[in-house]
């Protein structure tokens, strides 16, 4: 079972309770729907992208989260799932989808062989996507389970919710005006 | 009809083309010479009703002259009967290509090319399958370490040595019990 962080916000709302307006940051209000409606682009290489078919089916069902919504075009897509092995031919294929997502985007190496190359220590094969792209989660396993899988996307919507936006936004801004 | 009697029949048409017959646990291997592949495989092809290419593969013999050797596997396809055929290739020297015989050579001698570097006589595509075209070295030699060699092709793509031992995430052997053995992170020196 997963141990809540300190920083895990939860945020609800009832508008019987709360009438229909409700006061917030704007940075809470965008890390919320960011968050609540990832919109996964698998990169479904091998092995994993079988568990991630799994997690996105009824008994493990990423629908709870909003993220059943498999986007195969990367201009649509939100994260990034890197599910398998990443051979030295098909890298700068994932490179080349990674730079078509739009802003924001996230990217989650799952399984061994995405995160580190895994098992296979050879001429063919990537030794990790994180030579290539940026990496915000590693889920490990080989391959890991839907749960594994889920509590991958879970921390990666902690990670998601302690972000601060518009807060940088406007310190670029200040900093190019001042 | 058996493997055994096709082998004879192929002795009375080639002589001393055919260089060894092997058998090992009723598998057959018939040793022939290079200029008489083709000829050979189409008397298999053509009279004794081996319609199936199995597999062509390839051993690296590195030291010896000639060095490679090219593996045919055949096959029936009503009453399953199979026949290896080897052949000593020396290094440069084409093989001539079987796929006018039978489709199914087409890629697995692509899969020679790319792997070994033996280039193929009329072969329709000889091109590679595996790794990526421009790659500039045959990885299932035996002068080719497991780990691989940096190369680099912009925009299509690159490859590193593969780190073997003493990486953050490898087993270290000879330890007391498995925890020491298969540490979740080391950190390297």
């Amino acid at each position: 079972m997963a141990s809540p962080s300190a920083t895990t916000v939860n945020t609800a709302y009832d508008s019987k309770i709360e009438g229909n307006m409700i006061l917030t940051r704007v940075d809470a209000a965008i890390n919320w729907m960011r968050k609540n409606s990832l919109w996964p682009m698998p990169m479904g290489l091998a092995c994993c992208a079988i568990e991630l078919m799994a997690t996105a089916s009824s008994r493990f069902d990423i629908s709870r989260f909003g993220m059943e919504v498999m986007r195969f075009s990367p201009r649509q897509a939100d994260v990034l799932i890197v599910s398998g092995t990443v051979t030295y031919k098909m890298a700068m294929a994932v490179k080349r989808i990674w730079d078509q997502m739009p802003e924001p985007k996230w990217c989650i190496a799952m399984g061994a062989c995405a995160s580190s190359g895994g098992m296979y220590r050879s001429y063919a094969v990537l030794q990790g996507i994180d030579q290539l792209i940026p990496v915000d989660v590693y889920i490990s396993g080989c391959p890991p389970r839907p749960e594994a899988l889920i509590e991958g996307l879970m921390e990666l919507q902690r990670k998601i919710e302690s972000e601060a936006s518009t807060m940088e936004q406007k310190k670029a801004l200040f900093d190019r005006i001042f | 009809m058996s493997a055994a009697s096709d082998v004879t029949l192929l002795r009375e048409s080639f002589g001393a083309k055919i260089l060894e017959l092997v058998e090992f646990r009723e598998e057959l291997t018939v040793h022939v010479e290079l200029d008489a592949l083709h000829q050979v495989l189409a008397k298999c092809r053509d009279s004794l009703g081996y319609a199936m290419v199995l597999d062509i593969s390839s051993v690296d013999h590195l030291g010896e002259d000639p060095r490679f050797e090219i593996v045919y596997v055949i096959a029936t396809v009503d009453d399953a009967k199979r026949l290896r055929i080897k052949a000593k290739v020396a290094e440069d020297v084409p093989v001539p290509s079987a796929t006018d015989l039978w489709g199914g050579a087409d890629w697995h001698e692509r899969e020679v090319w790319d792997m070994m570097g033996i280039p193929f006589a009329q072969h329709p595509n000889l091109k590679r399958i595996l790794m990526w075209e421009g790659y500039p070295f045959f990885p299932l030699r035996k002068d080719f370490p497991l780990a691989g060699r940096p190369s680099e092709m912009p925009d299509v793509a690159f490859s590193s040595v593969a780190p073997l031992e003493g990486g953050p995430f490898v087993t270290c052997s000879g330890g007391a019990n498995t925890v020491v053995r298969e540490p979740k992170a080391r950190v390297v020196e």
